[in-house]
């Protein structure tokens, strides 16, 4: 137990930079390019756990003011992330979108064929 | 009553405008509404610099909450000049917009065009505007996605390609900025940059911190183009349509540079940068890297837009040359640049876009001549040449003087030479194009042109004059980014 100590301490944290990692790996490694953009998400998505964990504060309520409620919740990280979402949202409409686009004019959404494509039209 | 509110509405017009585009069907509706739109913000920009002048810093309350807790937008001299940058870049690009958008774009897409068009000048706005970090953050997405899509409206299907991979990297580097700033919020509990100066001030600068700048830089560095975080910038600048390059390589990178001025030297605090890890020294070796790795593949590339890409990389060094010598007169240079470079871009890609309008091409073996049968338009365009070399008369010159003489004040006398050294490189590029216009036979297909017409000639010949009037006459600029760099300096905001 020892050795798992520091990392269930900061378990939040842990998952954090797991997602992270795992999503701008998806971007570097991937050749597809919707997946490309779910790794992209996932690496979006992990900012998001990134604000909202610190900000709940253990025994504490929601953010409402109230007779014997003293300790609560930071409700700002939450704000902000709603925010966050929607340009997470807006920027994964728009990269769909262009994929879509990209399909029908290359007829296929793998990088590398695109590449050969683009070097036989030089 | 409304110069009160000046701060905000320099960002709403644009918005506003926007929406309206984006109503309308027609291309020619759309662009008087974005032309209405652009000369009302540099018109409010133009106002509210003069008020920054007379009143000092200006501090507006979003919705009446007052700061920390409200969003603030805070103007100083530094970003004035960052802001009137952007409004005047976008308002003499728009005469010049009608023509060659009309040309280069199809009928039922140009009024999304100036949707994007006014989108991204308000999300620029915006970050130069705002006193509130995760506001900088929302404002450089409604840029970048309006930049996306406006590269995506270009002519070829590579548009398409560059737009998604420019998403890529500017989605990554945003998200990378949103870290550094969520790790500050954390450690600090606050996203106010005065408020977070203060708290960052008397909190031990300890690795949470130091991972909070290293994500910042970092992803302020992929927004700005520092080398190697560049790839993404000559695409997006080749397949964009021209109107859309001349904005994004005269107002894009400027926008992001003067936010890692003010994450280092407000926020941060540049004597609190200087510590154990070489931070300074670092961004040094990567703008050297920039000037003349960037330039060198200027002078072997063929395709005139991808050319003044790179080359836009190369200059984008000198600006972070500046600020990572970290003095007064060094800063002032970088701050300088960001005009001068926004005049000289402009001018060249203008010029650039105008061949492409007359000629179809802006690939160099097709050019043969050209500046024969549009002296005009390659005339301005030596001009912006002249000045990205940095010839004595003209803006390049200032900059560097202001970089070179820094170099010497810090006794660094082997960058004053590497300074001037990357500027002969630059003679080569822009010689190549100069040759190629100007002293070959045109072929038969570039004598049938004429010169471009006089709504693509204006801007270029405005931007081009004006290349060489603060060139001669520095004090309106360099005026403002001297007093700029040492209100950063005085840690100030």
């Amino acid at each position: 137990m020892e050795v798992l100590q520091p990392i269930l301490a900061h378990f939040n944290h842990w998952i954090t930079i797991f997602l992270m990692v795992a999503g701008l790996y998806v971007v570097v490694a991937r050749g597809n390019m919707i997946k490309k953009l779910i790794g992209l998400s996932l690496f979006q998505t992990s900012v998001y756990l990134l604000y909202i964990s610190p900000g709940k504060i253990l025994g504490g309520t929601a953010p409402i003011i109230g007779d014997n409620i003293e300790v609560y919740s930071n409700p700002l990280p939450h704000v902000l992330i709603l925010t966050a979402i929607v340009v997470g949202v807006a920027t994964l409409a728009l990269g769909l979108g262009l994929v879509v686009r990209i399909n029908e004019v290359y007829g296929t959404i793998e990088e590398d064929e695109i590449f050969t494509q683009e070097d036989d039209d030089e | 009553m409304i110069s009160h509110h000046l701060p905000v509405l320099i960002v709403l017009v644009p918005l506003f405008g926007a929406l309206l585009s984006a109503l309308t069907s027609r291309g020619s509706v759309s662009w008087g509404i974005a032309l209405i739109a652009m000369v009302t913000t540099l018109a409010a920009t133009i106002g509210l610099l003069s008020e920054v002048l007379h009143d000092g810093v200006i501090s507006y309350e979003i919705g009446g909450w007052a700061p920390p807790i409200g969003i603030e937008y805070r103007v100083d001299l530094a970003n004035a000049l960052v802001i009137l940058i952007v409004s005047t870049i976008a308002a003499v690009i728009m005469p010049y917009a009608r023509v060659s958008v009309a040309k280069e774009i199809v009928e039922d897409q140009q009024a999304w065009f100036y949707t994007m068009y006014q989108l991204c000048v308000a999300g620029l706005i915006g970050i130069a505007v705002t006193g509130d970090a995760f506001n900088a953050f929302v404002f450089l997405e409604v840029s970048s996605l309006a930049t996306y899509t406006m590269i995506a409206l270009g002519q070829s299907r590579r548009s398409l390609l560059s737009a998604y991979q420019y998403l890529i990297m500017g989605t990554i580097g945003a998200t990378f900025y949103i870290i550094g700033v969520g790790l500050l919020l954390t450690i600090t509990g606050t996203l106010n940059f005065v408020d977070l100066a203060a708290r960052i001030a008397v909190t031990p600068y300890d690795r949470a911190m130091l991972t909070a700048l290293a994500f910042i830089t970092v992803g302020i560095g992929l927004k700005l183009a520092l080398f190697p975080l560049h790839v993404w910038l000559p695409n997006a600048y080749a397949k964009a349509p021209s109107t859309g390059t001349a904005l994004l390589a005269s107002t894009a990178t400027k926008v992001a540079v003067y936010l890692l001025i003010r994450m280092y030297f407000s926020v941060f605090g540049i004597d609190n940068i200087i510590g154990d890890f070489p931070v300074l020294e670092l961004l040094l070796v990567l703008s050297i890297a920039a000037m003349f790795f960037a330039s060198f593949v200027a002078v072997f590339e063929r395709n005139v837009k991808r050319l003044l890409a790179y080359s836009s990389v190369a200059q984008v060094g000198y600006m972070i040359l500046g600020l990572s010598m970290a003095t007064s007169t060094a800063l002032t240079g970088t701050l300088v640049h960001l005009a001068n470079h926004a005049l000289m871009k402009g001018a060249a890609f203008l010029a650039i876009g105008a061949v492409a309008y007359q000629l179809g091409s802006v690939s160099l073996e097709k050019m043969k001549g050209i500046g024969r049968v549009m002296p005009v338009t390659m005339g301005c365009f030596v001009v912006a040449g002249l000045s990205l070399i940095g010839v004595p008369g003209t803006v390049g010159f200032i900059s560097k003087y202001y970089l070179v003489v820094a170099a010497f004040e810090k006794g660094w006398w082997w960058l004053a030479f590497m300074i001037v050294a990357s500027s002969l490189i630059a003679v080569f590029y822009v010689g190549r194009v100069v040759e190629v216009a100007w002293f070959s036979e045109p072929d038969k297909k570039t004598s049938e042109l004429k010169e471009a017409p006089l709504s693509l000639l204006l801007p270029t010949v405005v931007l081009a004059a004006a290349c060489v009037f603060f060139g001669v006459d520095a004090s309106l600029t360099a005026g403002l980014a001297e007093a700029a760099a040492k209100a950063l300096f005085g840690g100030s905001l």
